[in-house]
């Protein structure tokens, strides 16, 4: 990583241009042109730098339903676990952390129902309760990262 | 812009066209020269129609940021913490704000205490260069929001099991799920 790639994911980070040739306005500001914009964006998404390029929904707006969960795992089950609980695709991310509570994990599901059942099955499937820790207000948040 | 003047947009007033350009676009933006005209052929819009609604559901909210997510330990953050403190109710709200006014916090929520295991109701994310910046951060917070003698605990991470970003398929009309 170069530091025209830390400049476009800095100035990428704050927004993206919604107008018909948007790359071009984009590289503009940067001081590049549009194909190098798409062409180093595409080697940062190989490079998996990026992890997304696009929009950041507000998920209960659009009536998905996210929640944080956490587990207590031995650690010599851990394997086993963290297989059995990543083989949902509901699970978006999922931490070791370093404390009792040691499984963190992400669930996103179209509705409460839904992620109700996933904590159910996987409850079953782990023989471990899933602590479910849903947001109940939001005092910040910003998935900003200099660079 | 006011934004109280736009009807805000909810899973109930979604309209058909508006689920099938978040279906389109939450894999992310095709790296062409005309992204929203490509997207606009995928979900039966014009790539004028596209940009229109792109722009309000940007304005009010319902899509947050459009851009870049980085993955945070590619680019040298390489320790990062769940920080969690266990804040009077009637305390939470204001504590919460003042840790969130910090740069360095990424996500300031409360979550329910899980009793007796879990006493925690405030959660924070910290992100440093290592773990001893992550340290001095927290220190950084108790003393400017007064929480020393606040019950907490830090959760640096170990592993990263997974990452993804997280799919928001909106429900189809119609559908049984």
């Amino acid at each position: 990583m170069d530091d025209i790639d830390r400049a476009i994911i800095n100035a990428l980070q704050d927004g993206f241009p919604v107008c018909e040739r948007p790359y071009a306005a984009a590289a503009e500001k940067i001081g590049i042109d549009e194909a190098e914009l798409l062409r180093r964006l595409a080697a940062l998404r190989e490079q998996n730098t990026i992890s997304r390029f696009g929009p950041l929904f507000h998920a209960e707006r659009l009536g998905g339903a996210l929640t944080l969960a956490a587990m207590r795992i031995p650690q010599q089950e851990m394997e086993r676990i963290v297989a059995l609980v990543n083989a949902h695709p509901e699970v978006a991310h999922n931490y070791e952390r370093a404390h009792v509570f040691n499984m963190w994990f992400v669930l996103a599901t179209e509705t409460e129902a839904e992620l109700l059942a996933v904590i159910q099955t996987i409850e079953a499937e782990t023989g471990y309760p899933v602590y479910n820790m849903p947001k109940l207000e939001e005092y910040y948040l910003n998935l900003r990262f200099a660079v | 812009m006011d934004m109280n003047a736009l009807p805000r947009t909810t899973a109930d007033n979604l309209t058909d066209a508006d689920r099938r350009l978040v279906a389109a676009i939450q894999h992310g933006l095709p790296l062409v020269s005309h992204p929203y005209a490509v997207l606009g052929d995928q979900c039966g819009m014009t790539e004028e129609q596209v940009m229109t609604r792109l722009a309000g559901l940007l304005a009010d909210g319902t899509i947050k940021r459009l851009g870049v997510v980085v993955r945070h330990r590619e680019l040298g953050y390489r320790a990062n913490a769940m920080v969690v403190w266990d804040i009077a109710d009637d305390k939470v709200s204001e504590l919460g704000h003042c840790i969130g006014r910090f740069e360095f916090v990424t996500l300031c929520y409360r979550r329910p205490r899980r009793l007796p295991a879990w006493p925690y109701n405030l959660f924070c994310m910290i992100h440093g260069q290592d773990r001893d910046a992550v340290l001095e951060r927290v220190r950084q917070i108790e003393q400017h929001c007064q929480i020393a003698d606040v019950p907490h605990e830090v959760l640096f991470s170990r592993r990263r099991f997974k990452q993804r970003g997280a799919i928001y398929a909106p429900l189809q009309p119609g559908s049984s799920t």
